[in-house]
C-alpha cells in the first residue's frame, strides 16, 4: 500500500466514522439516558436520505436539500417518540426491540411504497464535486472532505450541547435520575422529545451527508445501525466521547478492512475487532460519564 | 473455637463519603450479635460487603477462618453466608415453596442437572418445606411470591436464608415497615432460632434488639464506636453521647 | 403432582403435544385438498417452530434478548449444504473425507456445529449485560452474515444449491411427506427438551437469574455459565432446524442468516409468548402463514405485517399467551419484587 492509498484511505475511514458518530450519538443518549433500544434509529438516517434526494429535485438546490432532510428526519423522529416510543420507555427491552422492529418493516415498505424499488441519486452541487490535493499530486474529492469537517464541527457542537448547556444539564440530571429531575421542575418528557428529536436530526443529517457517496434506497440504514451500534458499544453506553473515538475506531477498521481484503470478508473485520475488545473490556473502552 | 465471622479493619468509600471507616468485628459460633447505630452510619453497606456484592477497599474478612476478602458472593453463599435483604428481593412467579427450594439447590452444588423436574425432588423440597415452616410461612407454602403480604414478604427472605443451611445469617432489617403484631411474631421467631444459628442482625427495633441480641456493636459514622453485653452497651456514656442520648 | 397447585396453562407442556398433533395432520389435508403446497407450509412452519421454541430458552426461560438465531440457523443449513457439495463434486472436505448426503450423519454435525458457534458467540456476549447483550448478539448475526458471503466457493452471496439427493439412513427423503414428518419428529423432541430443561434446576437457575439475578447470587448461583449452556443449546437447536430447511428446500443462502430474520424468530417466539413451549409454535405457524397470505394478496405486504406486530406489542404485553390469562382473569407477572 502506497502512502497516498494509505492516507486516501485513512481519510475515509475518518470520515465514515464522522457520520457514523452523528448516527451512534443519538443511540447512545437516548440508550444511555431513557435505557430505551431503538433499532428504527436506522430509518432516521434513511428518512433524511430520501427527503433531502426529493427536495433536491425538486428545488435544485444542495443547501435546501440539507435543511430539508434534517427537518424531516427531526419530525419524524419526535411524531414517532410522542405518538409511540415513549411509551416503551417503562417497557422490556424485548418490548422495545419488538416495537422498532415493527416500525422497521412500517417505514421500509411506507418508503418503497411512495418510492418504488430503484433507487434515487442525489448529486453534488459545482462547487463540491471536484477534488483537492491533499499532497502534491495526490487528488481527494472535495466533497468527501467536506463531510469529513462537518462532522466534525457537529460532534464538537454536539459535545459542547451536553456538557455546558441547561438543556444539556436537564438531560444528564434525568439519566441519572428521572424522580428528581422531575422533583427540580425539569419537564422530562419534553426534555425527552428533544433529545429524541436531536438525536433524529443527527441521523438524518448522517443519511444526508452519505446520500451523494452511496444510493439512496430502502434498507440502507440498517447496515449503518448495526456500525453504529457497535460504536455505541465500543464507546461505553451513554458516553458522547466515547461514541466519538469508537466510531473513528469502526470507521477506520471497516474501511481498511475493506481495501486490505475482500469486501466480504472485510466487512467481518470490524465484528472481529469488537469480539476482541470486548473480551477484555465488556463495558466498552471508555466509562458512562462525560 | 474460631469465629464463625471476623472482620479486621474493613474499610469503604464512596467518592468522599466514608461509608465503612475500619470496622472490626466478630460473630461466635452460635452467638446472636446485633448491630445497631442511627440511619446513615452504614449498616447495609457494612452487610453488602460482608456478603460480597460490594467490595472493600481494605480490610479481611473471614468466614470460619477462611478469609473471603477477595471471594465473590456466590462463592461465599456456598461458603455459608446468607443475607436476608432489607428490600425483598424475590421472584414474582416463583412459590414460597420455590424460593427456599431454590436455595437448597444451590447449596447442593452446580445446576447442570437437566432431566429431572427440580419440583419433584424430594432431596430439595424436603429442607426446603422445613425452612419455609421454620419461617412460619408454612399456610403459604404454594402462594406465588407476588400474591404475599409485605410482611410474608419479610418471613420468605428469612426463610431462604435458613433453607441455606447457613453458618451465618446477615439480617438486614427483618422486621423493617412491619406492623406491631408482625413485628412481635418475627422477633419471637428470631428468637427460635436463637442458638442454632449465629446470626448477625441489623434492626431499628431497640426494644426487640436488645431482648435478643448476646452482644451488640454500636456502628456511628462507618466506625464501631462500643461493643458489649445489652448492659454494657446501656450504660456506655459513649454510646449514650453518640447514639442513644438522641433517642 | 407431588406438591404444589395445578400448573398454570403458561406452563403446560399439553398445549404444544395438541398442536403437534394437530400438524401431523397436514399431509392428509394437502391429499384431501390435492394441494401439495399445504405441506410446504406446513414443513416450514415446523422447521421455524424448532428455531422459535428454541429461542425461547435464551429468550423467555433465561430472559436475554438475541439477535442472533438466524445466524445458527444458516450455520446449520451451510453444514449440511457444504458437506453435500464436497460429495457432489469429490472433494476431500479434511483429511481425504469426502463430505456426506446422508442426514443421520450431517443433521447431527449442524446440530453441533451450531451449537459451537453459539458458545463462542455467548463466550463474548454474556459477559455484559442485557440490553449491551441484544446490540453485541446483532452485530455477531451480521458478521456470521458476512462470513457466508464471503464463502466464494460455495455460492457466496448467490447461496449454495444443494445438487444431490439427500439420505437418511440410505432412503431417499425428497418425498415431501417423508420429510414432513421428520421435521415434525425434529419439533417434536424439541419441545419435549425444552419443556425438561425449563423444570429442570438448569431451568430453575435459568428463571430465577432472568427475574432476579442478585437473588440468585445471594444464595450462591452465578448465572453466567448456566445462561453459556442455554445460549449454546438454543443455537445448537437452530442449526438443526436451518439444516432441516436447506434439506427442504434443497438451497441455502446468506438471506436465511440476515439480521431482519434475526429479528422474525424474535417475533416469532414472543408473539405467541414467551416462557411457554406452545406459544413459539403459535408464533411460528401465525407468523408464516401471515407472510405467505398476506404477500399473495399484496406486494406491499410488511406494512400490515408491522402495524400488526406493533399492534399486539401495544396491546398484548404478554404475546397471544396473554389472552389465555387475559380469558382467565389471571395476573400477569413481571419485574423482580422489590417492596
Amino acid at each position: 500500500m502506497t502512502l497516498s492509498l494509505f492516507l486516501e484511505q485513512l481519510l475515509n475511514g475518518v470520515q465514515l466514522g464522522v457520520m457514523l458518530f452523528l448516527m451512534a450519538s443519538g443511540l447512545t443518549l437516548v440508550f444511555g439516558i431513557m435505557n430505551f433500544i431503538n433499532l428504527a434509529h436506522g430509518s432516521l438516517y434513511m428518512a433524511g436520505a430520501f427527503a433531502a434526494a426529493v427536495a433536491q429535485q425538486a428545488t435544485g438546490s444542495f443547501v435546501l436539500a440539507i435543511v430539508a432532510g434534517v427537518v424531516a428526519a427531526a419530525l419524524l423522529g419526535i411524531v414517532l417518540e410522542r405518538a409511540i416510543l415513549q411509551r416503551f420507555y417503562t417497557r422490556s427491552h424485548l418490548d422495545q426491540v419488538l416495537a422498532t422492529f415493527a416500525i422497521i418493516l412500517i417505514l421500509n415498505e411506507t418508503t418503497r411504497m411512495i418510492f418504488g424499488p430503484s433507487p434515487l441519486r442525489m448529486s453534488l452541487p459545482h462547487a463540491l464535486s471536484g477534488s483537492v490535493p491533499i499532497l502534491p499530486g495526490v487528488p481527494y474529492p472535495t466533497y468527501r472532505l467536506v463531510v469529513l469537517l462537518a462532522g466534525l464541527v457537529v460532534a464538537g457542537l454536539l459535545y459542547l450541547v451536553i456538557m455546558r448547556t441547561r438543556m444539556g444539564m436537564w438531560v444528564r440530571a434525568g439519566a441519572s435520575d428521572r424522580t428528581t429531575a422531575s422533583s427540580m421542575g425539569v419537564n422530562v418528557p419534553v426534555v425527552f422529545s428533544g433529545l429524541f428529536g436531536m438525536g433524529a436530526a443527527l441521523a438524518g443529517l448522517a443519511g444526508i451527508l452519505a446520500a451523494p457517496i452511496l444510493s439512496v434506497q430502502v434498507g440502507m440504514g440498517e447496515p449503518v445501525l448495526i456500525l453504529a451500534l457497535v460504536v455505541t458499544v465500543l464507546g461505553g453506553v451513554g458516553s458522547i466521547r466515547g461514541a466519538f473515538f469508537a466510531a473513528l475506531l469502526v470507521g477506520v477498521v471497516d474501511t481498511f478492512g475493506r481495501v486490505l481484503l475482500t469486501p466480504a470478508l472485510g466487512s467481518m473485520a470490524i465484528f472481529v475487532t469488537m469480539a476482541i475488545i470486548l473480551a477484555f473490556r465488556p463495558r466498552g473502552m471508555f466509562a458512562t460519564h462525560g | 473455637m474460631t469465629d464463625v465471622l471476623e472482620v479486621r479493619n474493613l474499610y469503604k468509600r464512596y467518592g468522599g463519603l466514608v461509608a465503612t471507616n475500619g470496622v472490626n468485628l466478630s460473630v461466635r459460633p452460635g452467638e446472636m450479635h446485633a448491630i445497631i447505630g442511627p440511619n446513615g452510619a452504614g449498616k447495609t453497606t457494612l452487610i453488602s460487603q460482608l456478603q460480597g456484592m460490594v467490595r472493600p477497599d481494605a480490610g479481611e474478612i473471614f468466614i470460619d477462618g477462611v478469609n473471603v476478602t477477595a471471594t465473590p458472593a456466590h462463592q461465599r453463599a456456598g461458603l455459608g453466608v446468607a443475607r436476608s435483604f432489607q428490600i425483598a428481593s424475590l421472584i414474582p412467579d416463583f412459590s414460597v415453596l420455590d424460593h427456599a427450594a431454590f436455595a437448597v439447590q444451590a447449596q447442593l452444588g452446580h445446576s447442570f442437572r437437566f432431566w429431572r423436574r427440580a419440583d419433584r425432588e424430594e432431596i430439595l423440597l424436603a429442607p426446603a418445606r422445613e425452612a419455609v415452616e421454620a419461617a412460619g410461612l408454612g399456610a403459604r407454602m404454594h402462594s406465588p411470591a407476588r400474591d404475599l403480604s409485605h410482611g410474608e414478604r419479610r418471613q420468605l427472605e428469612l426463610a431462604i436464608a435458613l433453607a441455606q443451611r447457613p453458618k451465618i445469617l446477615l439480617l438486614d432489617e427483618p422486621m423493617a415497615g412491619m406492623g406491631k403484631q408482625d413485628g412481635q411474631r418475627m422477633t419471637q421467631r428470631l428468637a427460635d432460632l436463637k442458638g442454632r444459628y449465629s446470626m448477625l442482625l441489623i434492626e431499628h427495633d431497640m426494644a426487640a434488639v436488645f431482648s435478643l441480641a448476646d452482644r451488640l456493636s454500636v456502628l456511628v459514622s462507618g466506625a464501631i464506636i462500643k461493643t458489649g453485653t445489652a448492659d454494657e452497651i446501656r450504660n456506655d456514656p459513649q454510646v449514650r453521647a453518640a447514639y442513644l442520648g438522641h433517642g | 403432582m407431588a406438591d404444589g397447585a395445578s400448573r398454570p396453562i403458561r406452563a403446560a407442556l399439553w398445549p404444544a403435544l395438541v398442536l403437534i398433533a394437530l400438524l401431523a395432520l397436514a399431509p392428509a389435508l394437502s391429499i384431501w385438498l390435492d394441494d401439495p403446497f399445504t405441506v410446504k407450509i406446513a414443513t416450514r412452519i415446523v422447521i421455524f417452530a424448532i428455531g422459535a421454541v428454541a429461542l425461547d430458552l435464551t429468550l423467555g426461560y433465561a430472559g436475554l434478548v438475541s439477535l442472533c438465531q438466524a445466524a445458527f440457523f444458516g450455520v446449520g443449513g451451510y453444514v449440511v449444504g457444504i458437506l453435500a457439495w464436497h460429495q457432489a463434486n469429490s472433494e476431500a472436505v479434511l483429511a481425504g473425507w469426502m463430505g456426506s448426503s446422508e442426514l443421520a450423519l450431517t443433521l447431527p454435525l449442524a446440530f453441533l456445529v451450531a451449537g459451537l458457534f453459539a458458545a463462542a458467540v455467548g463466550a463474548v456476549s454474556l459477559r455484559t449485560g442485557g440490553p449491551y447483550f441484544i446490540m453485541i448478539t446483532l452485530a455477531f448475526n451480521q458478521m456470521l452474515y458476512y462470513g457466508a458471503v464471503a464463502l466464494q466457493k460455495y455460492g457466496g452471496d448467490d447461496g449454495l444449491q444443494i445438487i444431490n439427493p439427500l439420505t437418511l439412513f440410505g432412503y431417499d427423503i425428497s418425498n415431501r411427506y417423508k420429510f414432513f414428518y421428520l421435521a415434525l419428529t425434529m419439533l417434536l423432541a424439541t419441545v419435549l427438551l425444552i419443556d425438561r430443561l425449563a423444570r429442570s434446576r438448569f431451568g430453575v437457575v435459568l428463571r430465577a437469574a432472568a427475574v432476579n439475578e442478585t437473588r440468585a447470587i445471594a444464595v450462591g448461583v452465578a448465572p453466567w455459565p448456566y445462561r453459556l449452556v442455554a445460549f449454546a443449546i438454543t443455537g445448537a437447536l437452530a442449526g438443526l432446524a436451518g439444516a432441516l430447511l436447506a434439506a427442504s428446500q434443497q438451497f441455502i443462502s446468506p438471506a436465511d442468516m440476515a439480521w431482519d430474520r434475526s429479528g422474525d424468530f424474535v417475533v416469532m417466539t414472543a408473539l405467541g409468548g414467551v416462557a411457554t413451549v406452545w406459544g413459539p409454535i403459535i408464533g411460528a405457524a401465525a407468523f408464516i402463514f401471515t407472510e405467505l397470505s398476506l404477500s399473495s394478496y399484496m406486494q406491499h405486504w410488511q406494512l400490515p405485517f408491522g402495524l400488526i406486530i406493533l399492534a399486539i406489542v401495544l396491546l398484548l404485553r404478554g404475546g397471544l399467551a396473554q389472552l389465555v390469562d387475559l380469558a382467565r382473569g389471571a395476573k400477569k407477572g413481571g419485574e423482580a419484587v422489590h417492596d
